[in-house]
């Protein structure tokens, strides 16, 4: 168990190492560059007229059913993972192979549903 | 203690060179392909010397932050897209026996986890420059991440069941050449989510320069904005490697599998940044809607297929 989470050890090294990449190049480049801010830099950029209205405009999130539709196939497609090693096991075969189709069932259903609802194209 | 050190330089030598190396290529082959006379002068030759005076001037930019951002996701965005791809090339296997920085147990997992990951930082500058144009751009970033995630994650996944296993070396070393058209669905359905997860063209709706100015990075300049243009072609490598290792069989070639596999598994890489290229050269940027269906209407259904093909014939032949 110790061993398994040292490993992981390694891949925090490069996450500093990487963290030190871009912060000593924005550092470095701090002694590179001007810096004169004046009130017309600082203004939101709208093609160069004045920004009009909040900045923070509202929009109608077109997508919303299928970022929820992502999440539930994204939650069982996480489960293909372990299975996918040991599916084709002795042992396993035939019985596995049968819930595969199970379960591709049901995603296929799901998604048909969702395709004849119109929730899949972007209106 | 030392060779995880010395591994560790060579991954980080690796993320500085070989995302340069394809953006100097891109500009060339672009250069090439559309005539396009820009990045043909500088230094004389070719203009072999554009990338370097990009990054002279990327240097000495004025690093502009607009009053109405949300300073610290603004100034944390360009990072949290770039880093994630040094760290997936980290379990990437360049050649046999132990050719690897970290051989992760889950190693297939882990590289399409972190990968994700990049996407958030353009969701995050989109939201934080609080620019009406680049808060569309992020919206549609995050919808592209939530189509093409899928497809992606069910096409890795059946190789992972050809394989049993998720490690990607234990991968390459099951690969046999009849994976080719084995495979073939997954690998087209793997690339081409790999490519609309990275935004690059025809996938550049978020981008769309001619519509929305340049979607969450209109804000940015200088440095910052060069982090974002690293981290696109750090993506591209990043992309290439793994379709490389899971579906081309990685470091094995026709011969020399032992010594020059490391070749290969650049040769590999290099053939399909170029197809990267190319592809952005002669495709018109796909419309949102398009975009979407494509995802939806063929690709998940495809790559569901592929699994069914996978299953079928691995219990067959076990």
């Amino acid at each position: 168990m110790q061993d398994y989470f040292d490993k992981y050890l390694v891949v925090l090294a490069l996450l500093l190492v990487g963290g030190g990449i871009v912060g000593g190049g924005l550092a470095a480049n701090r002694l590179l560059r001007p810096h004169r801010p004046t009130r017309e830099k600082l203004t939101t950029y709208e093609c160069g007229v004045d920004p009009v209205g909040a900045h923070w405009a509202q929009s109608y999130v077109r997508y919303y059913v299928f970022a929820y539709l992502y999440v539930i196939f994204a939650v069982d497609a996480v489960f293909l993972f372990p299975w996918a090693t040991v599916f084709a096991a002795p042992g396993y075969g035939m019985t596995t192979l049968v819930e595969m189709f199970v379960f591709l069932g049901f995603l296929a259903t799901g998604l048909l549903y969702a395709g004849k609802k119109g929730v899949l194209s972007w209106v | 203690m030392l060779e995880i050190i010395l591994k560790l330089v060579a991954v980080a030598a690796a993320f500085a060179v070989l995302p340069l190396i394809v953006g100097q290529v891109e500009h060339k082959a672009m250069a090439h392909m559309q005539g396009r006379l820009g990045p043909m002068y500088a230094g004389g030759f070719h203009g072999w010397a554009q990338l370097i005076a990009d990054g002279v001037k990327f240097a000495q930019k004025e690093d502009v932050i607009p009053r109405a951002a949300d300073r610290r996701v603004f100034k944390l965005a360009p990072a949290v897209a770039l880093v994630p791809y040094l760290l997936v090339l980290l379990v990437i296997p360049v050649g046999p026996d132990g050719q690897v920085a970290l051989d992760l147990g889950i190693g297939v997992f882990f590289a399409l986890a972190v990968m994700g990951v990049g996407v958030i930082g353009a969701i995050m500058a989109g939201w934080a420059s609080a620019n009406k144009y680049s808060l569309l751009g992020g919206m549609r970033v995050a919808a592209q991440l939530m189509s093409y995630e899928l497809p992606m994650v069910f096409a890795a996944s059946s190789v992972a069941m050809a394989a049993g296993t998720l490690s990607l070396s234990g991968i390459v070393e099951e690969w046999r050449w009849w994976w080719l058209p084995w495979q073939a669905v997954g690998a087209v359905v793997f690339f081409v989510a790999g490519l609309a997860e990275l935004r690059r063209p025809p996938f550049d709706m978020p981008i769309a320069d001619s519509e929305i100015i340049f979607g969450p990075y209109t804000e940015y300049g200088g440095l910052r904005f060069a982090l974002f243009i690293l981290a696109e072609y750090a993506g591209i490598v990043v992309l290439c490697a793994l379709t490389t290792v899971l579906f081309l069989g990685g470091w094995k070639g026709p011969f020399l599998d032992a010594e020059l596999g490391w070749l290969w598994t650049l040769l590999k890489v290099f053939a399909l940044s170029f197809v990267v290229i190319w592809l952005r050269v002669s495709y018109p940027r796909l419309r949102e809607d398009q975009l979407q269906k494509l995802a939806w209407a063929w690709l998940v259904p495809l790559s569901l297929a592929q699994l069914a093909l996978t299953g079928v014939l691995r219990v067959a032949l076990a």
